[in-house]
């Protein structure tokens, strides 16, 4: 419990780090071009990376079959937010979708 | 001109619709971080320590398998150096500020406060000498749903059976978030990259292959982007 809070602390620090540094050295500090550029990509990355785990590794070991519930629910919810551009209504048509694969049992 | 209490009004105002979307993320952020294990005073409090939703989601996911402080932080770090990107843009309208302000906006500043506060500092038909409490308002008013929404999560997270399998929101989510943002040829190849690299590398201890992965999709966006 300590342990977990110490880490919270911790998350908590490197988050505010990241949020202050740049307005509070703004004039001592130039940001140099390639961390401009990389940060442009960090979002995408971080976000696919966890998008794939979640959705190809559904009980921790890879699964591309037809059996993989979770695998056509995403294709048909990132089908939604391609035509869309909607979270919720991402989130609405991918849970539904499990639901219905998973109440007839593919 | 306006005033401090105009701006402080108008910001929260701006804020109010961003705060519908926020709201189901900030329940889902509760249930899922009861269902990884995490104590309900821990869940509530990672979300004013840390107050940053994709990292705290992730953390809520790595908590739960038994992943080391250290490689949380680090991962934290990563998925939230984005927030320099905004701080440094917000920057140069800042500086007048005394200290104290910019540490209290600093931790106020989210994805979501940052969209809605960048644009009206960039209208320049307005003058700049309360545009701070604008900030301020939106900030808080973020603040204090996403507090609140974490609370009912939790709440409610210990009735909800796991047959519902509420964590796939937290891929929906994401698969929303991104897919919009796949507008050119660097930000696909990220993503590809990263996504593959995920998977190759899902065998290595506390989902150290994340970090692997994102920084993976990071270098080959960079490299796209500068070759084109």
């Amino acid at each position: 419990m300590t342990t977990a809070f110490l880490t919270i602390l911790g998350m908590g620090l490197v988050t505010y780090l990241t949020r202050l540094a740049p307005m509070w050295l703004y004039t001592r500090l130039k940001i140099p071009l390639w961390m401009r550029q990389a940060m442009r990509y960090v979002p995408t990355a971080v976000l696919t990376a966890i998008i794939f785990t979640e959705v190809l590794l559904p009980n921790g070991t890879p699964d591309l079959s037809i059996h993989n519930a979770r695998l056509l629910s995403a294709l048909l919810a990132a089908f939604i937010a391609w035509r869309t551009g909607n979270v919720l209504a991402t989130i609405a048509v991918g849970m539904i979708t499990l639901w219905i694969l998973q109440a007839i049992g593919l | 001109m306006t005033s401090a209490r105009q701006e402080l009004l108008a910001g929260i105002r701006a804020e109010m619709p961003v705060t519908l979307g926020v709201t189901p993320f900030g329940l889902i952020y509760g249930v899922l971080a009861t269902a990884a294990g995490l104590p309900p005073i821990l869940a509530i409090a990672m979300s004013s320590v840390v107050f940053a939703g994709s990292a705290q989601f992730i953390g809520a996911q790595l908590f739960g398998v038994g992943t080391p402080g250290i490689i949380i932080v680090l991962t934290t770090f990563v998925v939230n150096l984005r927030h320099a990107l905004y701080s440094f843009s917000m920057a140069p309208y800042l500086q007048r500020l005394p200290l104290r302000w910019r540490w209290l906006l600093a931790y106020l500043l989210t994805d979501e406060a940052y969209a809605v506060t960048i644009g009206h500092y960039r209208d320049e038909s307005k003058a700049l000498d309360h545009k701070h409490w604008f900030f301020l308002g939106s900030g808080l008013t973020l603040w204090i749903v996403w507090q609140l929404t974490t609370i009912v999560g939790v709440a409610l997270g210990a009735q909800i059976p796991p047959t519902w399998a509420l964590d796939f929101t937290l891929a929906l989510t994401f698969i929303g978030l991104v897919i919009p943002a796949l507008q050119d040829r660097p930000n696909i190849a990220a993503a590809l990259t990263a996504g593959v690299v995920a998977v190759l590398s899902f065998n290595l201890p506390y989902k150290l292959g994340l970090l692997i992965a994102s920084l993976s999709g990071i270098l080959v966006g960079v490299w796209m982007e500068r070759r084109a």
